[in-house]
């Protein structure tokens, strides 16, 4: 019982990764229709942003947690005003081949000048105790990446669902000619949104670079199951990645306590299954 | 006829043979470098054992009997079949001699087969598996740096005779991890240890603390990590995390780099046991290597992979030279019966199966308090005499092993 409940613990913490992550696919996929591969470079990016912000500057890791989505984000800006905005009237393929060819760059990049196998960082003081939860040890750090992920992916979901900025973004989505004729500039506000949805992977790297290894071959290890997720969850549906990624997270902290040999293909497997039975996903609607 | 045919073909081949003892084939030595250029272990092979092998061709004087050496080099990307087409074509077509270096044990076992079928030399630094001198070992093939029965033998011996008598391993689902599990449990037993469970996990997890915590909960003294590169750094990082080294349960990293070391961080790291090959800081003359190696690689230090092509280059070519030819069985009877003595290694021995022999070293990470720069992360706490480090020849698995 003790086991799997600190599993479920364990599994919370890494869901929130992929609920955050998925996030911003979904959200970048809904308004943009691309889907981007690049997003587990820029979730890497994110950590170095961290790595260099403490070694060249020593920008602290809370200034980090501000900074780096904006750096990173300015730099998703760049890509959508340059590269990606002439690809929207074509197949969804093109998009993917772009950003996979960035991800591929930027990583070979980031090799090339700090190596494969990884910086060392360290979290804040204030957090690297832990919490006894008498079931188990809970590091407060761990306790810290829920919270922030969960606030983060709740005022997202707020914002796209129950706001007129959000209900501006759905318009746009729906039917950018109609919506622009209202007066509302859709080409910036496709740009913005690429550039939230890249800033939340920068966001989610600054929070792994105290717990995982920051090198430039984190995001792609990350990515593949983080894309299942969105397929489960249902492109696009901005609660359902929130909600399957979580779910996703204590699904496979579950298994690693069962069949630990089995933990890296169960996502796959309940993607399997999702879609023979549901293509569109748990939370998608069928068009 | 068809009988005639053959006795013609290997005669043809046998006056080949002969002719080529008298000198360098193709009027060239060419040695191939083929490593991970580009993946997760290419921060201990890669661009460094490149430049370590330019730095053995250089000290030889760029030539052998009269010949120029020439080298090339190639990124396997972890993968064996890109390995072994890459072999197959080098001896070839492009007149390769010998293959160095092969990091990752399925490429190093696939070219290894490669330069068997061919009857060209394959040297071997950075792979680990035993399995190159045990029973896949090649009459052609040499394994120089380390390996994984040393591995175990020298932390597993180490580990129990300091008090660490019971164990849990965490260990890479693949061959690799499995092997190295396997030899530590035995060597834990052998010395009185118990091992308490183990749990393998996927190659490249992101998240270890579901393994962590059922180590935990196994309360064994000592954790051994059965695995390398990221999901060895990512299990240390996160036991960290979790307490386990501060609630008195020690580490035990099985396969351990000094950029790996450099990738955690000694605050983290340190305390922990590693055996190794080589290190850097070990003696004046690794020292005098290791300033000229960095002077050429972005002030790097070496590892005990790059420092090993260094070595096994030069011992080829110093082969090549003393025996008048460049004719592989001759090379290698020459390899056999030269001793290496280099900052390398010191009264090395190459033996039939393949192994070189030389003393290997228990070694443990600093506290930051003593180190005084970025790269200077381990003590060597003690050396295993090479007899004790591998594995004996009584018990090999090699055919090539008179018994």
């Amino acid at each position: 019982m003790q086991a799997i409940l600190s599993q479920v613990m364990i599994g919370l913490v890494n869901g929130s990764f992929y609920a955050i992550l998925s996030l911003g696919l979904a959200v970048i996929f809904g308004m943009l229709n691309i889907i981007n591969f690049s997003h587990g470079a820029v979730y890497m990016m994110g950590a170095f942003a961290a790595w260099m912000g403490l070694n060249y500057f020593g920008i602290n890791y809370w200034a980090a947690l501000l900074l780096a989505p904006l750096v990173v984000g300015l730099f998703g800006i760049i890509v959508e005003k340059t590269m990606l905005r002439w690809l929207y009237k074509l197949d969804h393929l093109y998009g993917l081949l772009l950003t996979f060819g960035l991800a591929l760059i930027i990583e070979g990049l980031f090799r090339n000048f700090y190596g494969a196998s990884g910086l060392p960082y360290s979290g804040p003081e204030a957090f690297s105790g832990a919490f006894d939860l008498g079931f188990m040890i809970l590091p407060k750090y761990r306790a810290w990446v829920i919270v922030a992920s969960l606030t983060v992916c709740i005022a997202t979901w707020y914002v796209i669902e129950r706001t007129r900025l959000g209900a501006y973004l759905r318009a746009g989505t729906e039917n950018p000619q109609l919506t622009q004729a209202f007066g509302i500039n859709v080409p910036r506000m496709v740009t913005l949104t690429y550039g939230f949805g890249v800033a939340l992977a920068g966001f989610a790297g600054v929070l792994a670079a105290p717990i995982y290894q920051v090198s430039p071959l984190m995001g792609s290890n990350i990515i593949i199951v983080v894309f299942a997720v969105v397929v489960i969850g249902g492109m696009g549906s901005i609660l359902g990645s929130i909600l399957t990624g979580l779910g996703l997270g204590v699904i496979e902290g579950l298994t690693k306590v069962v069949w630990p040999e089995a933990s890296a293909i169960v996502v796959f497997l309940i993607m399997a299954i999702v879609l023979v039975l549901r293509p569109a996903g748990l939370f998608g609607r069928e068009k | 006829m068809k009988k005639m045919g053959w006795v013609a073909l290997i005669a043809g081949l046998t006056s080949v043979g002969v002719l080529a003892q008298s000198k360098v084939s193709d009027d060239v030595v060419k040695i191939g470098v083929l490593t991970d250029m580009s993946g997760l272990y290419s921060d201990a092979g890669g661009v460094g054992a490149v430049v370590a092998a330019k730095m053995a061709i250089e000290d030889a004087g760029g030539k052998v009997l009269g010949k120029p050496i020439e080298l090339i080099n190639s990124d396997h990307q972890n993968k064996a079949d890109i390995a072994a087409n890459k072999a197959r074509e080098w001896y070839d077509t492009q007149k390769v001699d010998m293959i160095a270096e092969l990091l990752n044990s399925a490429v190093a076992l696939a070219v290894q087969e490669v330069g068997k079928q061919k009857k060209r030399i394959t040297m071997v630094s950075g792979a680990a598996a035993s399995r190159l001198t045990g029973a896949d070992c090649s009459p052609y093939g040499v394994h120089w740096t380390y390996d994984t029965y040393a591995l175990s033998n020298g932390t597993g011996k180490a580990m129990v005779k300091r008090g660490g008598d019971t164990w849990y391993f965490l260990t890479a689902d693949y061959a690799f991890g499995k092997n190295l599990e396997k030899d530590t449990t035995a060597v834990v037993k052998a010395n009185g240890g118990k091992v308490l469970g183990s749990v393998l996990h996927p190659l490249s997890s992101a998240d270890f603390s579901g393994y962590l915590l059922q180590a935990k909960a196994s309360k064994a003294k000592v954790i051994g990590l059965a695995n390398a590169g990221a999901d060895m750094i990512n299990s240390v990082k996160q036991a960290n995390e979790f307490g386990i080294t501060k609630g008195g349960q020690q580490l035990a990293g099985l396969l351990v780099f000094d950029t790996d070391i450099d990738s955690i961080g000694l605050p983290i790291a340190q305390g922990m046991y590693l055996t190794t090959g080589f290190y850097w800081d070990m003696n004046d003359d690794s020292r005098k290597w290791a300033k000229r190696f960095g002077e050429r690689h972005k002030g790097k230090m070496p590892t005990m992979v790059q420092a090993g092509v260094y070595s096994q280059v030069s011992h080829y070519l110093k082969a090549i030279a003393a025996a008048g030819t460049d004719d592989p069985d001759t090379v290698m009877k020459k390899m056999r019966d030269t001793p290496i003595n280099d900052f390398f290694a010191k009264n090395g021995k190459l033996r039939e199966d393949g192994r070189m022999v030389h003393d290997m070293y228990l070694a443990q990470v600093k506290k930051p308090s003593e180190s005084k720069g970025r790269w200077d992360n381990l003590k060597i706490v003690q050396t295993i005499p090479g007899d004790q480090a591998y594995r004996s020849l009584k018990d090999s698995e090699c055919s090539l092993v008179k018994k």
